[in-house]
């Protein structure tokens, strides 16, 4: 009995790993806009992009890095636009997000119907995924072997990256430049520190994470174009900032969760509990919206871990504080 | 500099100022709210970007003033100037360390943590400003953040400092510690430029002051050769009249009634405690104490913005138990919050629609759905015009006025919107209401204050200066600790028995 408990839950962990990836990668860009004040709500828009460009490319080059590459770089284009909108022209930074989603929801259906060869749709082809690498001995550790170090290059690549970006943040130079600029621009600037600059450069970086997050869903978890690939994975890596209290490390253990959701549910029912899929789905929110209750009562948390002060507040040197 | 001119939309706040300070000297920059003071210092510290003239700084290397260009806060930093601003720019949820290597660029990627925290209590010994560097600065109290802002600049080692009103958020005690200090960094050779409203501080703590008003410099003098007269002549441009007399004219009907009224905070400690305390028409009651001490909650209670848990209130002998803020204005209650910023306007929305803020229901105003867009225009000019108010316009936002004209127009609003309803039961709660003022301001917002008494308002002064409320108070109550323990005649009471009952002795 006890054995089949742990496999089953192994199998759940392997499934969440490889739906979380996309939304850590999604997050952790979301938790460097908003650490730098800069609300961006084009995730969902930003991985869709970075989804069909980031398939098209690896399609038609056979390449896959051609591919990882293109849909970076495609993430943190659309994010420069919401720079601009927002830092440069100071519009209001809610209304820049949607506007970007539904831009790149509406371009990517577009383009996925033309990317194809000769002008036809991209959807049901199928071009190059990134395989899984299984690595020796480390593998073969009992249950979790297989979970962790069975996976792909872009998984792997979190293991490092992850803890990197915590580290960069709290403790480094440009980190607390950057948590200051978030929490406050005034006194950042009189400090020397570029707002400007600062808000742009990690807004372009979240950019580039979020494509990656899209690159991963058309080239590894659900490999090929479908319309909607994304399914609201960019509204969960904005959940999940917050959720994880802007920590990258907590983004991990929230996008696990997010992503083991419907693994659970799917074995559960194959168990024979019954418990609602509606309820299941909802569950991650929910807990979403308990961290933030939890947060905003009690002053001294809220202090510690809570949204930077300037959060979607823009920026203007000259004007009276 | 020289001939420096900075225009915002709509005003030239700064008119072809010349400003020269000698090197390790304290120098005082006077002026009324909105002379320029602020924006000068901005310039210089290269928040603002001046329309026209130029910039000089001492050069150590060639010994002689070089021209210098500051076009962002980091070229001001590179030339060793630094701003103490009013209003702190510290990042709240760092620590003293944090925000002191902000801005730097260090050699090393990774912070060291140790070995700067040294660094900083050294700086804190060296100048008597001890802190501990690991603290957030939302722990720490007004005072210290100060230093902490202070602190900041001598780590980068700034050679000027710009310090804005840094002692109207401090107490008596940490002001003369604060002239210490700046005495102290003067004598290391640093350079400090002043400014101040007090001119006590002025004739205490400078070498020379430069006075500004409305944009222009009026003139630069060697304090130890001039009075406090003097320069507040220059302030205003004018003779200033120092003291307002009280009303004299006999009290009518209570028009605020208070009886055993206690009231329990959020954190459920008792902050009234059985209050007894009246108001009749034609009378100012002043309040003093030690803030903290029951005031605020006082205050509001009186305008209904907090229930009392015990006791009962009366407006006009009128029962006001249950009463929402609408009821007591209905009343006839007018509020001059202490927070004039946060409470009392709304800093977005232009200087016509905080001035009609309460007077939305008046007939001519708001007909039935729609504004009268002309009599509000007239409305709004008027009171403008009769309250002195200094603006570009009706339309500029009202964060964009100086503290005076923005307290100005709290009182107008206040004033007006109960003034044409209610003749005889007003009641008028002013809480700080000359805080952070210049002395023209403040002597305008005291003498209407006397003449609304005169016409038959009764006034709750709330106030931490002590002469004021013993200038036009008739009767003074003093808080201790949630009590009121003694009211006293004002005019024949001195400032150490206040004090004493300010302590919480008894006479
Ligand atoms: N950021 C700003 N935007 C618009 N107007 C401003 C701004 N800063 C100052 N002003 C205007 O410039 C004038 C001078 O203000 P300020 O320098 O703050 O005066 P002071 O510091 O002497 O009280 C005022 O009329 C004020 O309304
Ligand atoms: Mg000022």
């Amino acid at each position: 009995m006890q054995t089949v408990d742990i496999a089953f839950w192994a199998s759940v962990l392997s499934i969440a790993m490889a739906a979380g990836t996309s939304l850590v990668y999604a997050t952790v860009g979301e938790i460097f806009a908003e650490k730098s004040g800069v609300l961006n709500l084009g995730v969902e828009g930003m991985m869709i992009m970075g989804a069909v460009s980031g398939f098209a490319a690896a399609y038609h080059s056979g390449n896959i890095l051609a591919g990882v590459v293109t849909g970076s770089m495609v993430g943190g284009l659309m994010a420069l636009i919401h720079c601009f909108v927002t830092i440069t022209l100071l519009a209001d930074q809610v209304v820049s997000g949607l506007a970007i989603t539904l831009l790149g929801g509406g371009l990517a259906s577009f383009l996925g119907q033309r990317l194809g060869v000769d002008g036809t749709p991209l959807v049901g082809l199928i071009g190059p995924r990134l395989l899984q690498i299984r690595i020796p001995y480390l593998s073969d550790i009992a249950y979790i072997g297989d979970v962790l170090f069975n996976r792909d290059i872009m998984t792997y690549s979190l293991y490092i990256v992850v803890p990197l970006v915590a580290f960069y943040i709290r403790r480094t130079r440009p980190g607390l430049f950057l948590r200051a600029v978030g929490e406050n621009p005034q006194a950042a600037d009189v400090m020397g520190v570029d707002v400007v600059k600062c808000r742009y450069f990690y807004t372009v970086i979240g950019g580039v994470f979020a494509g990656l997050g899209g690159v991963h869903l058309s080239l590894s978890y659900t490999p090929g174009w479908t319309e909607s690939i994304t399914g609201g994975r960019g509204w969960i890596a904005v959940a999940l900032v917050i959720f994880a209290t802007w920590d990258p490390i907590r983004s991990v253990v929230g996008a696990l969760l997010f992503g083991g959701v419907n693994a659970i549910q799917f074995r559960m029912q194959a168990i024979g509990t019954n418990v609602p899929a509606a309820l299941l789905n909802m569950l991650p929110y929910l807990l979403t919206i308990v961290v933030l209750v939890i947060i905003t009562y009690f002053e001294g948390l809220r202090k510690k871990v809570g949204a930077p002060d300037a959060l979607g507040l823009p920026y203007i040197r000259e004007e009276r504080v | 500099m020289e001939g420096i001119v900075k225009d915002f939309p709509g005003v030239r706040a700064l008119d072809h100022v010349d400003f020269i300070v000698n090197r390790g000297e304290i120098h005082g920059l006077l002026g009324e709210n909105g002379a320029g003071k602020t924006t000068l210092m901005s310039v210089l510290c290269g928040l603002y970007r001046a329309e026209a003239g130029n910039v000089y700084l001492h050069d150590s290397n060639s010994n002689s003033e070089k021209e210098v260009v500051i076009s962002t806060p980091r070229d001001a930093i590179v030339c060793g100037v630094g701003m103490v601003h009013q209003h702190f720019r510290l990042v709240q949820s760092q620590t003293v360390l944090e925000n002191c290597i902000l801005g730097i660029q260090g050699s090393n990627l990774v912070v060291d943590y140790n070995a700067i925290e040294n660094d900083i209590i050294e700086l804190g010994k060296k100048y008597g400003m001890e802190i501990n560097p690991e603290a957030y600065i939302w722990e720490l109290s007004v005072g210290e953040q100060q230093r902490v802002e202070i602190l900041k600049m001598l780590y980068r080692d700034a050679e000027i400092l710009i310090m804005d009103e840094p002692t109207a958020v401090l107490t008596p005690q940490e002001a003369r510690l604060l002239g210490e200090t700046m005495k102290r960094m003067a004598i290391e050779g640093k350079t400090i430029v002043f400014i101040t409203h007090k001119l006590d501080e002025v004739i205490e703590f400078t070498h020379r002051s430069t006075v500004l008003r409305d944009g222009k410099n009026v003139s630069t003098v060697e304090t130890g050769n001039t009075t406090k007269r003097e320069l507040a002549n220059f302030m205003v441009g004018r003779d200033v009249v120092f003291s307002i007399v009280r009303p004299n004219i006999s009290p009518g009907n209570y028009v605020l009634e208070m009886r055993g009224v206690s009231v329990y905070d959020s954190r459920g400690v008792q902050a009234l405690k059985d209050i007894d305390i009246d108001v009749k028409s034609g009378e100012i009651i002043g309040v003093a104490g030690v803030s903290g001490n029951g005031q605020k909650e006082l205050a509001e209670v009186a305008t209904g913005l907090v229930g009392c848990n015990n006791g009962s209130i009366y407006i006009g002998g009128q029962d006001m138990r249950g009463c929402s803020v609408d009821g007591f204005i209905k009343a006839g209650v007018s509020h001059i919050p202490g927070d004039r910023i946060g409470v009392g306007l709304a800093g977005n929305l232009p200087v016509s629609d905080n001035l009609i803020l309460k007077s939305y229901q008046i007939k001519e105003i708001c007909g039935g759905l729609l504004f009268n867009k002309r009599f509000v225009d007239e409305y709004v000019d008027r009171l403008i015009d009769e309250y002195e108010v200094v603006t570009p316009g009706r339309d500029t936002l009202a964060r964009n006025l100086s503290g005076g004209n923005q307290q100005k127009i709290v009182l107008a609003r206040e004033i007006e919107s109960t003034y044409r309803c209610y003749d005889d039961a007003r009641l008028i709660v002013a809480v700080y209401p000359t805080r952070g003022l210049d002395v023209g301001a403040t002597e305008f917002v005291r003498s209407r204050l006397v003449q609304q008494c005169s016409e038959g308002a009764g006034i709750l002064l709330v106030s931490d200066d002590l002469e004021e409320i013993v200038a036009i108070s008739s009767r003074i109550a003093v808080m201790y600790s949630g009590f009121i323990v003694d009211v006293v005649q004002a005019d024949c009471v001195t400032l150490e028995d206040l004090g004493m009952l300010m302590a919480g002795e008894s006479l």
